[in-house]
């Protein structure tokens, strides 16, 4: 019989190992008791005093895609060296009832970052509001938007703008929308157990292995042949009213379908595909924030369309996407480099989606620069500012 | 063996690997997991396979995938004209002795055309029935469907296969598996799981130098210094489709062959050379011979 041992403090490897796999997960990363056995299994091949093996074994077991592969490192850093990465404020709060799971080594780095910790990751009210204005009067300079050169460093929390009853209307229209872009059936045939015509050529060949008597019968039909989804969200200063709105109904496309891309961008592109798939709301929301970082600035529509012409689009868009690109269009880039990011996309032989909330407005004219030069290569340019001008697209999005 | 001691066995053999990728391969052949690679198109996902083959002195069995791969194509299939000549000559058989209509004997022929004399294994048969361990690679498995990587799952985490007529088929050996993806689609969690994971990233200067000259070492030094610097430049450029290393040997082997010792040499010949590095019409308009020069002066 084992006597009862008591754990005094985080001591043992095991422990020690256990509690980076919880930090781990908690910053997104999907990893679990199974990771933490074959962490143990490898340090026993490995000399787990060599930092720098570990880390590399560690970042074999545990990572499962690109994303956290490149930010591997940073948590790792994190948790063993009390290296600077910040813990914003919604995990702080989210976190502190597990708080006496981590280990004693994180809880002294969140004490020795305290003095810089509290200032970044609590913004109190007045603070963000004060930062706004400021970039409001900089924007004002010369009568057009400026893209901030320095990205707003708080970050700022995505939860105040998710109201749950909107978060369900939009993404039930969100579904509703996705559904009747979605749904396309291929021209071809393919096989099918319970198919609605016969595929007398495989039935045919199939009775040889019979004797020439057709004893399987093989159906096909025409398969779905499903449309992909792309959408990107401007979360710049000019369009904070939207967010709300926006953000919920990403979360709406992204979380219905496994193949649906989504990104924001402001002055910056990021990926969110992977955080707004979290099943648990208030982490997916959590982990946007602390993603965007600098929401609220300038927009580089152009440029951010460039970086995602090179990075993503090469591998996620085919003929068979569609771009749904919510923003403004009040562009900070000269209209050129969003003309000819758009046209390049174009080339794809994509749909590209323009929804603009300002179209919703009254005596509205597309005369944002940026915006007039991207009109000849849209498919559908739509009005969006509330849900129900949103749920008002459905037979135009079916039509496309 | 330590991942170290990988690393240097893969460079005699020609793949500089890098620290991570070198760890992960360790743990894979030590922990016996499958390991997923991913990365851009020739950054040399599948010729880890292959080297790991060659140290390991084994067999390479390879599956590539492609939309529509379903079990028939990639686990097993029945020969059934082997079967059908088989029934046809045990009845004729069994005519002569007069025993055809014993159920005793039809239940032997039936064992017997179910037998593992009438299975055609495919990859993935092949590579658990196997006397040593083989490496077992999964090309492209992003181009598969995903039915396919449900299949996969069984394989991955228990090393056995059901088939229904014969019932399980537990490994012989634990294959080494590794799988590649280039990221057209997204992976199931169910399959990542089971992997360990490595981004494979474009070699920087030094490794790919590394690698051009492990791959070609009769190259001029300052041929070869250029060639990487060039291919790597061109790598920054905005380009439809980035060269990848396979590519850059390519390239390199030409310019070698054309005589070429100097970039600057030749404007002519180095732009028509650029087929080897530019794979769409799009690319080579984009590079014009003013802007090779250009990247082709600041390479060396």
């Amino acid at each position: 019989m084992q006597p009862t041992r008591f754990i005094t403090s985080d001591s043992s490897t095991s422990d020690r190992v256990s509690g980076f796999i919880a930090h781990l997960r908690e910053h997104g990363v999907r990893s679990g008791m199974f990771e933490c056995g074959e962490i143990l299994r490898s340090l026993q091949q490995l000399d787990p005093l060599n930092s720098e093996d570990v880390r590399l074994a560690c970042k074999a077991v545990c990572v499962s895609n690109a994303d956290d592969y490149r930010r591997f490192d940073d948590l790792f850093n994190a948790y063993w060296f009390a290296h600077g990465r910040q813990r914003s404020s919604v995990c702080n709060a989210q976190s502190n009832s597990s708080k006496s799971n981590r280990s004693l080594l994180q809880q002294h780095t969140e004490q020795s970052t305290n003095g810089k910790g509290n200032q970044l990751s609590q913004p109190d009210d007045t603070a963000d509001k004060q930062n706004n204005d400021e970039g409001e009067q900089a924007h004002q300079g010369e009568g057009r938007l400026i893209g901030s050169r320095i990205r707003n460093i708080e970050k700022t929390d995505l939860r105040q703008l998710m109201v749950p009853e909107d978060l369900q209307r939009a993404e039930q229209l969100a579904t509703q929308l996705a559904s009747a872009i979605r749904d396309r059936r291929s021209r071809r045939r393919r096989a099918d157990k319970r198919g609605e015509r016969m595929d007398m050529r495989r039935v045919i060949r199939a009775s040889v292995s019979h004797a020439g008597d057709p004893v399987k019968l093989y159906r096909q039909k025409r398969p779905d042949r499903s449309v992909n989804l792309v959408a990107l969200l401007d979360v710049s200063g000019s369009m904070t009213v939207y967010a709300k709105v926006f953000l919920a109904f990403l979360k709406g496309l992204v979380s219905h379908d496994q193949r649906t891309d989504a990104y924001l961008f402001h002055t910056s592109l990021v990926r969110v595909s992977d955080a707004l798939r979290d099943n648990d709301t208030f982490r997916a929301v959590n982990r946007l924030s602390m993603m965007a970082q600098g929401f609220g600035g300038g927009t580089k529509i152009g440029s951010n369309l460039q970086t995602f012409n090179q990075q993503y689009a090469a591998r996620t868009i085919t003929s068979r996407s569609v771009v749904i690109i919510l923003s403004d269009g009040y562009d900070t880039d000269p209209p050129e480099v969003m003309a000819a990011a758009l046209q390049k996309l174009k080339k794809r032989n994509c749909k590209i989606i323009w929804l603009n909330p300002l179209k919703g407005w009254k005596n509205y004219e597309p005369v944002a620069m940026g915006m007039a030069a991207a009109l000849p290569m849209l498919d559908l340019f739509a009005s969006a500012n509330t849900l129900e001008s949103l749920a008002a697209l459905e037979p135009h999005l079916a039509r496309l | 063996m330590t991942w170290q001691s990988l690393q240097s066995d893969l460079a005699d053999n020609g793949y500089i690997a890098s620290n991570s990728l070198a760890m992960a391969l360790h743990l894979s052949l030590s922990l016996s997991r499958p390991i997923l690679l991913e990365g851009e198109a020739g950054v040399g996902k599948t010729d880890v396979a292959k080297m790991l083959s060659q140290i390991k002195s084994c067999e390479l069995i390879r599956l590539q995938c492609y939309e529509g791969l379903d079990a028939s194509a990639a686990i097993y299939e029945w020969n059934y004209q082997r079967q059908l000549l088989s029934i046809r000559a045990l009845t004729d058989q069994g005519k002569a002795s007069a025993q055809s209509t014993d159920a005793a004997a039809l239940a032997s022929v039936e064992e017997e055309i179910f037998s593992d004399r009438y299975l055609l294994k495919r990859p993935l048969l092949q590579a658990i029935t196997q006397a040593t361990a083989p490496v077992l690679l999964i090309d492209e498995i992003d181009r598969a469907d995903e039915e396919f990587e449900a299949y996969l799952l069984e394989l991955l985490s228990e090393f056995q296969l059901s088939i229904p007529e014969l019932g399980t088929v537990k490994a012989v050996t634990i294959p080494h598996v590794v799988l590649t993806s280039n990221g057209t689609r997204d992976l199931s969690d169910a399959l990542r799981r089971r992997c360990l994971y490595t981004w494979v990233d474009y070699p920087d200067r030094s490794t790919e130098l590394a690698i051009l000259n492990k791959r070609l070492p009769h190259i001029d030094a300052t041929l070869a210094q250029q060639v990487v610097g060039f291919v790597q430049a061109l790598r920054k450029e905005e380009l439809d489709k980035n060269p990848g290393v396979a590519e850059m040997l390519d390239w390199a082997a030409a310019l070698y062959g054309l005589g070429i010792h100097d970039l600057s040499d030749d404007p002519v010949a180095l732009q028509a050379s650029l087929v080897c590095l530019l794979k769409t019409r799009a690319d080579l308009d984009g590079i014009p011979t003013e802007v090779a020069q250009r990247i082709a002066g600041s390479a060396g």
